[in-house]
């Protein structure tokens, strides 16, 4: 730890921190644009000039002659920062000026409007007018830079973070600046646009309106947005996402920084990857089969009372449940070993966990199986080389993981206390022996194979609580219409073992509901769906999570023990 | 300190009752004669509403209309700034990117696909107006406002429109923004300054 003064705050700040982070620290913020946290320093921008000063051993204090770039000045102990004198507020002012001399205002129809780091400076730090008499530059909007991204060339204050990121996270070094002085623009090769896998993350890196996605583009003004913490559902590495719903229709996902999951960024499959939540094949109401509706017909005209017989309002779901769980209850006594419940690797911790208890609690032989872990390729790791080969080992930024669901250790971890062992769908497919099944789906599109088709048959009791229909929800008895992940709360486990929680951003369309709703009415616990308190509880009986027993895993999320270890083993 | 803000704030006192004003007779005698001379007086104060419409002053705030640019094209740059500041969520833009390969949308980058103003919703407070960056959105005289259905009275893009050319013809158009003057956003080359020059310094500071 290095003690820093900062506006007469002292502060302690790491050894390895810049003037920027040590006034972070210290909650003095220090404008910048050119510099950002995981990419190089350039201190091109000259917008976090500051004065920096040390103490000497006699105890007064001898500030620089000139200022200094923050992002490029490192601290010592004793290091005295100001960003608050009339000489600091006079460089930004006139740095402000300089960025905005050509700066279209179009904020009216610009897309970073609101969220954008020109507009907040120049509220904060900048002057209120423009000194130029002469025409702007006007430049061409360049369209051209990627599939998803579009260059509004005049707005760009020239800070290069998006050229460093091509050139050092995706290591594909497709954006390069062309021409010199005030000409100067970002650009590409004619022939090879910005079209990489982490492409998209240009856009959430400009600070200002220049590289845009063509995907939001226009579709909402930012401040109508309302954000959900959440996680990417897209592959085992478990991005920390922010979900930007409004009205119940999900815009944009959004990396949040989370140095123990994945760093800054995500990946473009898993950005621009959620559109199937608003798909119009999903399904939206519990469905029983023709068998088991005609049953409840005389129960449902009694709940409807005196309303006429074709205005249906009694909702369909405790009906759906009681018999689903009537039934399951039935299976199990029949004949417990020939019920068998299939767990996704899209569930949440808290789901299997609802799931597993419930079915156990009925029956101990009862079998529980994990469903198609969907895998695509291997490892997709960056920053690539000059001929698109992996980095060396040590040298990975961003992975992209073949294992394309978020929690395959998380179901396992449930699946293993309660069962024993994990035992793979694909592994009893030959001779299932099951003449009931209670299948949980939430993939992200048509997951059930062949061999699985085959497997299931015609059982006598078949339960399918997915998002999509199937072939198999199409022959189920029951259906229960479940959640996608920007619908649910709960926990996901990424590949490392880093428990993360994630919150509902938006409502299930129409009757569908969330599963841990489901499977809580499903099991007969009363009150409400708190992932919280489940956590509580799992934490407890669980011992492989025993983390989650806080509760509360905090922004960053929690390490299951074993992995912890296995990090602290790596790190000495 | 505190005593020259106390200073700087005027308080408002009440008159006090006299003992004359305590006995009302006085006012009630005022009242009186009041009646009494515009019984007198002959004058009718009927209006003769619809044959004789009313003079209605120029600063109404009555329908809504959207504004034509020099090209006909709508002014409207649909960036929202309106509907954030409708008090009564009585407004709904759908924005999309202007037709780029239209050489007549060409300085255009985007425009308002759909604009809906929910008349029966909106309390005429003139916010919206006073909102718009590049006086596309005005608060017209127009005040005889009827429809037989609500949804009639929903107006879109259109109609709005259309309300402009109205006006526009009948020369009633409303005075409290500054026509013919654009916001900077929606202008082809923004030149020259942008705010005051600092004070005490020359043309070039």
């Amino acid at each position: 730890m290095v003690k820093v003064k900062v506006n007469d705050i002292e502060v302690d700040a790491g050894p390895k921190d810049n003037c920027i982070l040590a006034a972070r620290k210290a909650g003095v913020e220090i404008p910048h644009y050119c510099w950002h946290e995981s990419l190089s320093v350039v201190a091109s921008c000259r917008m976090c000039l500051v004065e920096v000063g040390e103490t000497k051993p006699d105890g007064t204090v001898a500030m620089g002659p000139k200022l200094v770039p923050g992002c490029q000045t490192p601290i010592k102990e004793g290091t005295v920062i100001r960003t608050d004198s009339p000489k600091v507020k006079a460089a930004q002012q006139m740095t402000l000026e300089l960025l905005l001399l050509n700066h279209p205002l179009d904020c009216s129809i610009c897309d970073q409007a609101g969220e954008c780091y020109l507009q907040d400076y120049t509220y904060k730090y900048g002057k209120a007018h423009s000194r130029l008499d002469e025409p702007k530059l006007q430049r061409m909007d360049k369209y051209h830079i990627g599939d998803q991204i579009a260059l509004f060339t005049d707005r760009c204050v020239m800070c290069t973070r998006c050229v460093r990121f091509t050139r050092e996270i995706s290591g594909t070094a497709e954006l390069h600046v062309v021409a010199r002085g005030s000409h100067e623009e970002i650009d590409v090769f004619p022939e090879d646009p910005c079209n990489n896998k982490l492409a998209g993350n240009v856009v959430d890196l400009c600070p200002v309106g220049a590289l845009c996605s063509k995907d939001f583009l226009y579709k909402k003004r930012v401040w109508w947005l309302k954000q959900a913490e959440s996680v990417c559902t897209g592959c085992s590495t478990g991005c920390s996402i922010s979900i930007d719903q409004n009205e119940n229709k999900v815009y944009r996902l959004r990396p949040r920084p989370n140095p123990e999951a994945q760093g800054h960024f995500m990946c473009d499959e898993g950005r621009f990857g959620f559109k199937y939540i608003h798909d119009e094949r999903r399904l939206s109401a519990p469905k029983l089969s023709a068998a088991l509706a005609s049953g409840t017909e005389s129960q449902r005209k009694t709940t409807t009372g005196n309303f006429a017989p074709d205005l249906n309002f009694a909702d369909v779901w405790p009906t759906a449940l009681t018999k689903a769980r009537q039934k399951i209850q039935d299976a199990i006594k029949a004949d417990p070993s020939g019920f068998v419940a299939v767990f996704s690797p899209f569930m949440t911790v808290e789901e299997a966990y609802l799931l597993a208890k419930f079915i156990k609690g009925i029956h101990e032989k009862a079998r529980l199986v994990l469903g198609p872990i969907p895998t695509v390729g291997t490892d997709d790791k960056y920053p690539k080389g000059p001929k698109g080969e992996p980095p060396a080992e040590g040298k990975v930024k961003f992975t992209i993981r073949g294992e394309k669901c978020p929690n395959r250790l998380g179901v396992e971890a449930v699946l293993k206390h309660f069962e024993g062992s994990v035992v793979r769908i694909e592994s009893i497919t030959q001779r299932p022996n099951a003449h009931a099944w209670y299948i949980v789906g939430g993939y992200t599109s048509g997951w059930v194979t062949e061999a699985i088709d085959k497997a299931v048959g015609t059982p006598s009791l078949l339960i399918v609580q997915d998002i999509f229909p199937s072939p198999l929800s199409e022959r189920a008895d029951i259906v229960l219409a479940s959640g996608s992940f920007a619908e649910r709360d709960g926990t996901y486990v990424n590949h490392a073992g880093l428990a993360q929680s994630a919150n509902a951003a938006i409502r299930a369309p129409g009757e569908a509901r969330p599963d841990g709703r489901i499977l809580m009415e499903l099991a007969g616990r009363t009150g409400v769906f708190n992932a919280m308190a489940l956590r509580k509880e799992i934490g407890a009986t669980v011992p492989e999570l025993s983390v989650l027993a806080s509760g509360d895993l905090g922004e960053q999320g929690v390490r299951l023990v074993r992995f912890a270890k296995l990090a602290t083993a790596a790190a000495t | 300190m505190s005593n020259k803000k106390t200073k700087t704030v005027k308080w408002g006192e009440e008159p006090k009752l006299g003992m004359l004003d305590a006995l009302y007779l006085p006012a009630i005698v005022s009242g009186l004669a009041t009646a009494v001379r515009h019984a007198v007086s002959g004058k009718p104060t009927t209006r003769q509403y619809p044959e004789v419409e009313p003079e209605i002053p120029p600063n109404y705030r009555g329908v809504h209309r959207l504004n034509r640019d020099e090209q006909g094209r709508v002014k409207c740059v649909a960036c929202y700034m309106c509907q954030t500041a409708c008090p009564a969520n009585c407004i709904e833009i759908i924005a999309a990117p202007a037709p780029k390969d239209d050489p007549h949308w060409k300085d255009r980058d985007k425009f308002p696909a759909t604009f809906t103003i929910d008349e029966l919703r909106c309390i005429y407070c003139g916010m919206c107006e006073e909102a718009c960056p590049v006086d596309a959105i005005e608060l017209t005289s127009v005040y005889d406002l009827t429809g037989l259905t609500r949804t009639e009275m929903v107006f879109d893009k259109e109609k709005l429109l259309s309300v402009f050319d109205e006006t526009v013809k009948s020369g009633k158009d409303p005075v409290r923004t500054n026509r013919g003057t654009l916001g900077p956003a929606s202008e082809v080359a923004p030149t020259g300054r942008q705010g005051p020059p600092p004070p005490g310094r020359g043309k070039h500071g």
